[in-house]
């Protein structure tokens, strides 16, 4: 048995069967209501802040689905929020320093 | 009550678990090398998990390609986006929304012992991935007939770029977008594909009673696999469908 | 009545378990896998090495008359691709590595061994196609793939080639997986993180950067792929396309991948001194640490690789300065191995003298590095045969050392008995000198402008003695590795049985059976020692075990 590890992950939650149904529900919502609100803003112009406002709008959608559907945020093991947060991270790094070649080229 | 081995080349040997009591399950899902069920579910679910990270790369490359080339040639790629269509997209997007929830009451109802609405939840999850099938299929006939898809046949002329009255993409650039379209949302689809094979073998496992509220396990991984699909195309919706809407 | 002596009864081990081609073929047991990776990378290791000895049969003389230059560019591809992606990336991990993970920490096996058989099987189908697509004509791209050659203008077979390496990188990603989970997962009680084996925590960082970086790889094999059969443009300049994107992708895996071929080596070595040295290692916590931080700062280096292709000079400078920062934690592991040595007991067993090999070639190609990761200097010697000594300083002289190194430590373990120590000695030896007469003119040719894969130098013929020491040296080489495979061989039939721990070393997979039972330990350990409690062991065994063969 690893030290780390306190509680399971998937256990159902101790308090009434309800709570979890109506997080889900309303994270439903949530995610249909961005859909909605990505494709309604698409067509304002914001000039360069269109996209990222739609990568906001992208970002908050997977957070809700990874903490809610996902069962992130019940986890009691910090474990998988590092596997998380270091993904993202290596993702980060391949997207911002090859950036780093393409965005300066034309600075010489 | 000892089940009788089971004899199939590749399973585990058989296990023994000494239980204090009759009243404590012999758990037949335990695998031999785990000392008890909550390791190995916490290994299912942290590969899983880690998994998902290696599918978080994988894309991540196409991801890439996409950000370089859409700032090197936003104009093209936007007029290249206008032609297809958003609307589907969105439509998309909200039927993988409807399935991830679809999923998550599917394991709910296993956690409460409700066998029919599992059942019924399973089912719905793969017809909401079929219908994302079907509104795909569409999507990519549209295109072939417009001869927008990559290859000899490929043609991107006098498409004028959003809010440049005049001026005409590149069409070797278009070419690329869609290049980068049909790879992304393709590879997606067949990770979309092999989420259904999984359901397939979920429902028939359900329908045999294999999951019990003490043991869902592959129900709670498969689902991970599912979000992170549903998680993928929702980044790819508004990148893709949505550049430059706004003219 | 019989008076011969009785045969001991052979106790049941994981070797004698279950019998027949099928309890082979589709076992899931840790230690059978590895075995079956270990005759797999073996016979790979046969192929790249016999590309390797055409292509220094062709560079003895300055005229391109042992082939012609379309089958060289044939020749240093295949032995590219076959030795890193077919040999060296599975290499440890796959074998020392599938064997010793679960035992170091006190499982039964890893935490998915069905997963680790069907990695095995990926391995074998990659490895059919890559030795499907040698055998009807190969590729002439270079290992590295570059486009647009590779996906506009070759006449070889790209396609079949970069599907190969595809499934086998599959094989990694699993292998990769299985560590990371099992190490979370399956320690024994009382194995706690700062308790581990550094050889785990070499392992658990070489799976980080699999885990990371192969698909990346995966993904690019897929875009070189689909450009080659539909032109689509992405890497093609006349079509908009950037070739440079090629290479950010293709490097962002394979300089990573270069760690993953030297962490697992970087275990052993620290097992190996430790054990040889009677002493814990000099700075467990830095040691371990540092291979986390190689992993990480492994990823973030990749465009040296490009310095001189094109990319912007801002970013070279960027990516020069950070090439310099990952030489950091290679070199806290170099000094803490020399600090562990400073007062301990030392024993030069055939293990022991490929770690010294390991530290000093490591160093060598290290610093070595650090010349390539100056803008001013590589740009002299990029592309030519100092880039090629330098890895092959740190791919053979380190990493395949290591292996080496490994193989004989464990050995006993692996197969119950004990190798010729008079025999391994003198191959650890040949090893060395063999190397170094190959590789080390190599700086100087590189340094002194030779090209890499030119089969004719004819204008610069004062090259030709460098190249015949190397080639000369290659033959020695070659002899230096024949050997273990003779007598590891000859050792299984008529090698001593080993005892359960021959070198009395620290760790829990010498405290059960040479070879080891199925399921590793008979009873589940409890760890209450911290490792590499060779004081400890001292005491309680004052005499010391003698392996001589």
């Amino acid at each position: 048995m690893t030290p780390e590890c306190e509680l399971p992950m998937s256990a159902p939650s101790d308090h009434s069967k309800s709570s979890p149904l109506t997080t889900y529900f309303a994270v439903w919502v949530a995610l249909l209501f961005g859909t909605f609100l990505t494709y309604e803003v698409a067509k304002i112009d914001l000039g360069p802040w269109n996209a990222a406002v739609a990568l906001i709008i992208a970002s908050t959608k997977a957070l809700l689905v990874a903490l809610f559907f996902m069962h992130i945020k019940g986890a009691h093991e910090r474990l998988l929020k590092l596997v998380v947060i270091t993904t993202i991270a290596f993702l980060i790094i391949l997207l911002s320093l090859s950036m780093a070649d393409y965005a300066t080229r034309l600075w010489s | 009550m000892r089940p009788t081995p089971r004899r199939c080349p590749l399973a585990d040997s058989q296990i023994i678990v000494e239980t204090a009591s009759h009243a404590e399950a012999y758990n037949p899902a335990l695998l031999h090398h785990f000392a008890e069920p909550q390791q190995q579910r916490d290994a299912a679910s942290l590969g899983m998990w880690i998994f998902l990270a290696t599918e978080v790369m994988f894309f991540g490359g196409l991801f890439c390609a996409y950000l370089i080339y859409r700032l090197a040639y936003f104009g093209d790629f936007a007029a290249a986006s206008t032609s297809i269509n958003a609307a589907l997209g969105g439509a998309n997007t909200a039927v993988l929304i409807c399935s991830s929830l679809t999923v998550v009451l599917a394991i709910w109802a296993a956690q409460t012992s409700r066998r029919a609405l599992m059942l019924l939840m399973l089912v719905l999850t793969m017809l909401f991935g079929c219908a994302f099938l079907g509104i795909k299929a569409k999507e990519y006939h549209d295109k072939f007939v417009e001869h927008h898809v990559p290859g000899a046949s490929f043609s991107f002329e006098h498409e004028e770029i959003p809010g440049h009255p005049g001026q005409y993409a590149n069409p070797h650039h278009a070419e690329i977008f869609f290049a980068l379209y049909f790879i992304m949302t393709g590879l997606h689809a067949l990770h979309m594909i092999v989420g259904l094979g999984v359901f397939t073998w979920l429902l028939w496992a359900a329908w045999k009673g294999r999951f019990t509220p003490d043991y869902y396990t592959p129900l709670e991984i498969g689902g991970l696999y599912w979000h992170f699909v549903d998680i993928v195309w929702i980044y790819l919706f508004p990148l893709l469908y949505l550049i430059d809407r706004h003219r | 009545m019989a008076t011969a002596p009785a045969q001991p009864v052979e106790r049941e081990n994981y070797l004698n378990a279950h019998y027949g081609i099928r309890s082979w073929l589709l076992t899931t047991d840790h230690k059978r896998i590895a075995l079956l990776y270990l005759i797999s990378i073996t016979f790979f290791f046969f192929i790249g090495g016999f590309f390797a000895l055409l292509i220094r049969l062709e560079l003895l003389t300055p005229a391109g008359d042992l082939v012609q230059a379309d089958t060289y560019n044939k020749l240093f591809t295949m032995h590219g691709q076959v030795m890193v992606f077919f040999f060296l990336i599975p290499s440890i991990p796959a074998v020392l590595g599938n064997f010793l993970v679960p035992m170091m920490i006190g499982a039964k096996d890893l935490a998915f061994p069905r997963i680790n058989l069907l990695s095995w099987y990926l391995y074998i189908i990659g490895g059919a196609m890559m030795l499907h697509c040698i055998l009807t004509g190969g590729v002439d791209t270079g290992w590295t793939f570059y486009t647009p050659f590779s996906t506009e203008f070759s006449n070889t077979k790209v396609i079949e080639a970069g599907l190969a390496i595809f499934v086998a990188g599959f094989s990694s990603i699993l292998t990769g997986l299985n560590f990371i989970v099992t190490i979370h997962r399956m320690r024994a009680p009382g194995m706690t993180w700062s308790r581990l084996p550094l050889f785990i925590w070499a392992h658990y960082a070489t799976s980080l950067i699999q885990i990371l970086g192969t698909p990346v790889i995966a993904i690019t094999l897929v875009l070189v792929v689909a450009e080659r059969a539909l032109h689509l443009g992405i890497f093609d300049p006349k079509l908009g396309g950037d070739p440079l994107l090629f290479q950010h992708l293709f490097w962002f895996y394979s300089h990573p991948a270069v760690y993953i071929m030297i962490l697992p080596s970087m275990g052993v070595v620290s097992e190996v001194i430790a054990c040889f040295a009677r002493k814990r290692i000099f700075g467990y916590t830095f040691v371990a640490l540092s291979s986390i931080t190689i992993a990480v700062f492994g990823f973030l280096v990749w465009a040296h690789h490009m310095f001189v292709a094109g990319i912007s000079v801002y970013a070279a400078l960027v990516f020069s300065l950070l090439s310099y920062s990952v030489a950091v934690p290679s070199a806290v592991k170099v000094f803490n191995w020399t600090a562990t040595l400073y007062k301990g007991s030392i024993r030069y067993d055939a293990p022991m003298l490929y770690a010294f090999g390991f530290v000093g070639l490591f160093t060598i190609g290290g610093l070595t590095g650090l010349f390539l990761a100056s803008l001013g200097v590589d740009v002299h010697v990029h592309d030519t045969y100092f880039v090629i000594a330098h890895f092959h300083y740190i791919m053979v002289g380190g990493a395949l050392m290591g292996y080496l190194g490994g193989m004989h430590f464990w050995w006993p373990k692996i197969s119950g008995k004990l190798y010729p120590e008079g025999w391994a000695r003198l191959a650890a030896l040949i090893v060395f000198v063999g190397f170094n007469l190959t590789f080390f003119p190599q700086f100087i040719l590189g340094y002194l402008g030779m090209p890499r894969r030119y089969y004719d130098y004819s204008h610069m013929p004062e090259f030709q003695i460098l190249n015949v020491f190397s080639t000369a040296g290659a033959t020695i080489l070659g002899v230096g590795y024949l050997l273990p495979m003779i007598y590891f061989l000859w050792s299984m039939r008529y090698g001593k049985p080993a005892p359960d721990n021959p070198w009395n070393a620290a760790g829990l997979e010498w405290q059960t059976a040479s070879p080891p039972p199925t399921f590793n330990f008979d009873e589940e350990p409890v760890v209450t020692w911290e490792a590499y409690n060779y004081d400890e062991i001292d005491a309680a065994h004052p005499e010391e075990v003698s392996v001589g063969g």
